[in-house]
């Protein structure tokens, strides 16, 4: 009986220690939904390894009072370049206004939550932490309240309209020490339409929430490249509500990182509603160690919905994958069609990938399935493109783009679809030979 | 142009003997078959002399144009001018046909020393190409062999022979799967590519084939050895009267 007393008390002891490393904001319109994320973070403590969702990504990285020291990743060629869109940069997690466009965008409101937060009135204090907060349960995402609690800079953004061009949110590290929280609040109202970019690697250690509550019939679009800083340790939480015909619709690409948890929590909320999540990680051991994590809970709560959750991971030199994905299918949210795939291409014997999909279906008219793969490069394929002439190193990263091909294919721009293909190529150019 | 001398192989993890002493010799602007039994080695052999893994060569040499084949890499023999048409085209998902084809275009002529074609460029060969073996826009920008029809595939197979302009063209049972207006159209394909500088060594288990890309010389191989060498009548015979007798006769 005592040893799980000890247990409890060593998880407290654990987040108050974080927590007093923290200088946790006071004050302003997310005053009470801080204190509510605070006391949830009290409940449930920071993860520990015999957590269910915690098994195969030790959390000790993501617990420790301060972050490892990584060396600062300098951006020699920014994916998105040529691409018109508004840029916001934020710098170790400080906003750089000189590096930034003016934030003014047709039917687009933003602020940012540091100066936002001193305005009482302000339609995100009705959606700040809310979606967190939700997502709590069944599963346990105490990052994520601890974000909601802490976070004192993030960007809010409020769509009205069709955006006319793309928001792109831009992450540069700098400090090796940086210990970045971001919290930013999406609201996509009826009908309206947004692209969002989010690049690059927020700190040495990064915790970034995104709240993403998509309207009747708007339109949600998220492209997110987390860039190559091998120090990198970063948690994401992508907490979204997807409403009566809205779209959503998420991708994101990791090269290098040697701590990446992305947990994505979507509620399929209103009837006809599509939600998709998609995701591209390779991770290679000789530039460092590599573990990359995705952790995805789809809730059907609706009928009609369409979801699906495509997960791709290439892996070498002791790298290692994770996969941990669920979609639950609600009593009453008939003619669901849920697709879940998870699959990695091991480039050596010494890399793993380790997979957890989960069903859990309640309504009896729904279509919902679920695959996970783990293998080599075909050897027949590979001889095939070389029998054409392509030389044996081309034809692998020919060959790996393949593998990935049903991922980058959820990013619906031709153009931010290309952008993505040729950092894959550059990335895979450099490990050749 | 082809030569192949005594050559021996087994599979490289059983160590089972397939080929057990091949001799043979292509030369340019002529089309020599080789017919045989089911598992008599003819795949084998195109396989070995294309490059493809697995194979344990252990006596004898293949040469194209005196240089030695067996040595080589695939992608070098490609460069040096062969070309094998799969049994099986392969399907790869997410590679656009255009794109795998100007890859391969590209990367052969960068290893003889040559400029790399242009997008423009490529795409006006490739047009033109395509259209007389009738594979259209569409069937050039879906991924490589995905969805294809066996017609579609053995086509596509000829489409890159055409664009990569190989001297030593090897195409093993390209009749397999095909319906008779798939392989005319399949067999126009090859007939145009015919040249004085360059050879085919067209594998099939069926006369057929042979009946629309007209054959100079004919080969029969069984159990790992040609053991019969003619002209088109050969093959006349074996459709006539089956492998049996001719095996028959040599045992």
């Amino acid at each position: 009986m005592t040893a799980p007393m000890t247990r409890d008390a060593r998880r407290a002891d654990t987040t108050e220690a974080r927590l007093a490393a923290i200088d946790l904001p006071t004050g302003g319109f997310t005053a009470p939904a801080r204190a509510e994320a605070l006391a949830r973070l009290g409940t449930m403590g920071l993860p520990a390894r015999r957590d269910e969702y915690w098994r195969w990504t030790d959390p000790a990285k993501l617990n420790a009072e301060q972050p490892e020291a990584g060396a600062a990743f300098r951006v020699d060629r920014p994916i998105f370049e040529g691409r018109d869109k508004l840029r916001l940069v934020f710098e170790d997690g400080v906003f750089d206004a000189a590096a930034s466009d003016d934030p003014v965008l047709a039917g687009v409101e933003i602020a940012r939550l540091s100066e936002a937060d001193r305005a009482d009135i302000h339609w995100a204090k009705a959606q700040y932490g809310a979606l967190e907060a939700s997502g709590q349960t069944p599963v346990a995402r105490p990052f994520a309240a601890l974000n909601t609690a802490a976070a004192t800079e993030g960007v809010l953004i409020r769509v009205t309209g069709k955006a006319a061009r793309p928001l792109h949110i831009s992450y540069r590290q700098s400090e090796k020490t940086s210990d970045v929280i971001l919290h930013h609040v999406v609201r996509i109202e009826e009908g309206a339409e947004l692209t969002l970019l989010e690049t690059g690697t927020p700190g040495a250690r990064s915790n970034v929430v995104m709240e993403v509550d998509v309207a009747r019939g708007a339109r949600f679009h998220h492209i997110r490249p987390q860039g190559r800083a091998t120090d990198r340790v970063m948690v994401t939480h992508l907490f979204a509500r997807v409403a009566e015909d809205a779209t959503f619709k998420s991708f994101t690409l990791t090269t290098n990182g040697k701590f990446t948890r992305n947990e994505a929590v979507i509620e399929v909320a209103g009837d006809g509603a599509t939600a998709h999540i998609a995701g591209a990680a390779l991770g290679d051991g000789e530039d460092g160690p590599f573990h990359h994590d995705d952790t995805v809970f789809i809730d059907h709560g609706a009928v009609g919905c369409e979801s699906r959750q495509v997960f791709k991971k290439v892996l070498k030199h002791g790298a290692t994958g994770v996969f941990q994905g669920k979609i639950l299918v609600r009593p009453g949210a008939q003619k669901t069609d849920g697709y879940q795939i998870s699959q990695s291409l091991l480039l050596d014997d010494d890399s793993q990938f380790l997979a957890k999909p989960e069903l859990e279906i309640y309504a009896d008219d729904v279509k919902c399935s679920h695959g996970s793969t783990t293998g080599a490069i075909d050897e027949t394929a590979l001889f095939y493109l070389r029998s054409r002439g392509v030389p044996e190193a081309d034809a692998k990263a020919l060959l790996i783009l393949s593998f990935l091909a049903d991922a980058i294919a959820e990013i619906e721009d031709e153009d931010l679809a290309g952008d993505v293909v040729a950092r894959l190529e550059d990335w895979l150019a450099r490990r050749r030979g | 142009m082809l030569e192949i001398k005594n050559l021996h192989v087994e599979l490289e993890e059983e160590g089972k003997p397939i080929l057990k002493g091949v001799n043979l010799t292509v030369e340019a602007g002529k089309v020599h078959a080789i017919m045989g039994p089911n598992g008599s080695g003819k795949s084998t052999l195109s396989y070995v002399l294309s490059g493809r893994d697995g194979y344990a060569v252990t006596e004898g040499a293949a040469t194209l144009d005196g240089e030695e084949l067996l040595e080589m890499e695939p992608e070098e023999r490609a460069a040096a001018g062969l070309f094998l048409a799969f049994q099986y085209p392969v399907e790869i998902p997410g590679v656009g046909n255009m794109t795998f084809l100007r890859t391969a275009v590209n990367a052969q002529r960068k290893a003889r020393g040559e400029e790399e074609l242009s997008a423009g460029e490529f795409l006006k060969v490739v047009r033109e190409k395509a259209k007389t073996l009738k594979i259209d826009a569409e069937m050039l920008k879906r991924p490589v062999n995905v969805g294809f029809s066996g017609g579609e595939k053995k086509r596509n197979e000829i489409l890159q022979m055409a664009m990569l302009e190989p001297r030593m063209c090897i195409l093993d049972e390209t009749d397999s799967g095909l319906d008779v207006d798939a392989m005319k159209l399949v067999a126009e394909g090859v007939n145009a590519l015919r040249d004085p500088g360059r050879a085919f060594l067209v594998i099939t288990h069926y006369q057929r084939l042979l009946d629309h890309i007209k054959p100079d010389v004919v080969h029969i191989m069984a159990d790992g050895r040609i053991v019969k060498t003619g002209g088109p009548e050969l093959a006349l015979e074996v459709e006539r009267n089956g492998y049996a007798d001719i095996l028959a006769e040599i045992a």
